[in-house]
């Protein structure tokens, strides 16, 4: 390739370094921020000497506390809670799904055609997903009342924003061919959107309600510790009481919960897609 | 379910046909719903109380309060510091366990209980592992840290694992034939395939930590959590949404740096 000279071998004779400088300097930069970084944290964090010294200690003696769990309590307190839990997290992606499917609407640029609306409508989602749902709970909470109304407002509020953003983002994908075939035989918007948008999008909707509900199954596990109903406030109790054997029947009735949901999720979706 | 080929004409369907187990299911779905929500004492009074309830809180909210900013900028710190030490430590921890985990690379006798000890780090949500480090650790970000990084290897360490999974064996192949040990395996034809994967899942967790370290401190775990949950205690509104807001646009800011740099990277 050497034009100017006749010396062909150039190319073999260049030495080959595994990065260009400008790939080593970045490499240096990143490496020299993350240390930074870390160093920072770990001077000024406040963190008791003491405290750290007698961890493994007191981690043990939780344990110990733990074991036995307190089976019996199952029955009589944990079962009624956990179903509470379930209602909520399935309630709770109902709604979601109910206020994010207009905004999904809304915010995908092939369906609405006002970039202010799909602006407003992305907002709307950016504001629900970077609010967490503890937090939601301690609002509707405040709105509400302790109980589980809260705890099914604050999921389907969290919920808004995944929901929304993962269906608008299905429907910019879709094939834009149906809808013009319907709409060229007179169709009016509704069955445009009922037979030739819907069909398309049904996968990826089903795919996002298991993927959420699962979600908020897990979610849903602890929005009682601020108050919002379900498993989370007999966890509270039986913490603020002490009662840790109790404790760790409510933690493997969670643990249990939330694998088995994920199991049903991944049987579900795989035989749904 | 829909017909992509023409059928002949003799058992040709009914355009649009009416999908019966779908409307069965609809029908079941309701019901439920109706049922959890009658046990949930969901009425329509309820929510209507509740709106009234919700323009009085809004209300109380509205000019957001910045007088105590110091307050605000020590949590917010202190949520930042526990978010990098948590992420820091639990990407090194994740490291080893995403390749113990990996079925392709080691035996099944390590890989399965490490797959079920990473499986229980993602099934506990943090802020109940929080609450258990709380008891264990003391109040303060220590127990903070320690939950996020157990929080941090049930994400990375699966993900890495099933990146490990997919890799192409055949350069693994050509490493060990040349004689090369295990370690010189892994670090010449198992980690260059998946590196940048890694610093993406990386990354990733760095970004999620953050949110979550604005809200361990409601146990008691550290960070500006603790700071919100007094000032809802407190029923100090302005200051919550002063936090709030705080919140929400550190949130924004990492998630548009983290953006900037994955697209970058790529």
């Amino acid at each position: 390739m050497s034009a100017t000279t006749g010396d062909t071998l150039a190319p073999l004779r260049r030495e080959w370094i595994r990065h260009t400088p400008a790939e080593r300097l970045t490499r240096w930069v990143m490496f020299l921020i993350v240390t930074a970084a870390v160093v920072w944290a770990v001077r000024t964090i406040d963190i008791i000497p003491e405290f750290l010294a007698d961890a493994p200690e007191q981690m043990g003696d939780l344990l110990l506390r733990m074991w036995p769990p307190d089976i019996t309590y199952y029955g009589t307190t944990v079962h009624g809670a956990l179903i509470e839990t379930l209602h909520i997290a399935t309630l709770g992606t109902f709604f979601g799904f109910i206020m994010a499917i207009p905004l999904a609407l809304l915010a995908a640029r092939n369906i609405c055609r006002f970039p202010a609306l799909n602006a407003l409508a992305q907002v709307g989602l950016v504001a629900s997903r970077s609010v967490n749902s503890l937090v939601w709970a301690l609002i509707f909470v405040a709105v509400f009342g302790p109980g589980a109304a809260a705890g099914v407002f604050a999921i389907a509020f969290r919920s808004i924003g995944f929901v929304g953003k993962l269906l608008a983002e299905a429907l910019e994908e879709m094939n834009a061919g149906p809808r013009e075939a319907l709409r060229a035989a007179g169709a009016p918007w509704g069955a445009e959107m009922l037979k030739a948008v819907w069909p398309q999008i049904r996968p990826a909707f089903w795919g996002v309600a298991l993927f959420r509900w699962d979600i908020n199954v897990r979610e849903s596990a602890v929005l009682g510790l601020v108050g919002a109903g379900g498993i989370g406030v007999v966890l509270e109790d039986a913490i603020n009481f002490f009662q840790w054997d109790q404790v760790a029947t409510i933690l493997l009735a969670i643990l249990a919960v939330v694998l088995i949901a994920e199991i049903v999720v991944t049987r579900v979706r795989a035989r749904l897609l | 379910m829909s017909d992509s080929t023409l059928p002949a004409p003799a058992e040709r369907r009914a355009p649009f046909a009416p999908d019966w187990g779908m409307r069965i299911f609809g029908v079941l779905l309701i019901a439920y719903l109706v049922y959890a929500a009658s046990q949930l004492d969901l009425g329509l009074g309820r929510f209507v109380s509740g709106l009234g309830e919700g323009g009085r809180f809004l209300a109380r909210m509205f000019p957001p309060n910045f007088e105590r900013w110091e307050l605000l900028v020590e949590g917010m710190l202190e949520s930042i510091q526990i978010a990098v030490l948590a992420t820091f430590a639990g990407i090194i921890l994740s490291l080893p366990l995403g390749l113990m985990a990996a079925r392709n690379i080691a035996p099944w006798w390590i890989s399965g209980p490490v797959r079920a000890l990473i499986a229980v780090c993602r099934s506990l949500h943090y802020v109940i592992v929080a609450i258990l480090f709380v008891k264990a650790l003391g109040f303060g970000a220590l127990a903070g840290v320690a939950a996020l990084i157990v929080a941090s290897i049930g994400f990375v360490a699966k993900l890495f694992a099933e990146a490990v999974e997919e890799i192409s064996m055949k350069q693994v192949e050509a490493v060990r034939s040349t004689g090369a040990s295990p370690m010189a395996v892994l670090i010449y034809a198992v980690l260059p395939q998946v590196a940048s994967r890694f610093v993406g899942f990386g990354l990733y967790q760095l970004d999620s930590n953050l949110r979550n370290s604005t809200l361990v401190g409601v146990v008691g775990a550290g960070g500006i959590g603790g700071t919100l949950f007094a000032a809802f205690k407190r029923f100090d509104y302005d200051f919550v949404s002063a936090i709030l807001i705080a919140i929400i646009a550190l949130i924004l800011l990492a998630e548009l740096v983290s953006g900037r740099i994955r697209a970058t990277m790529r």
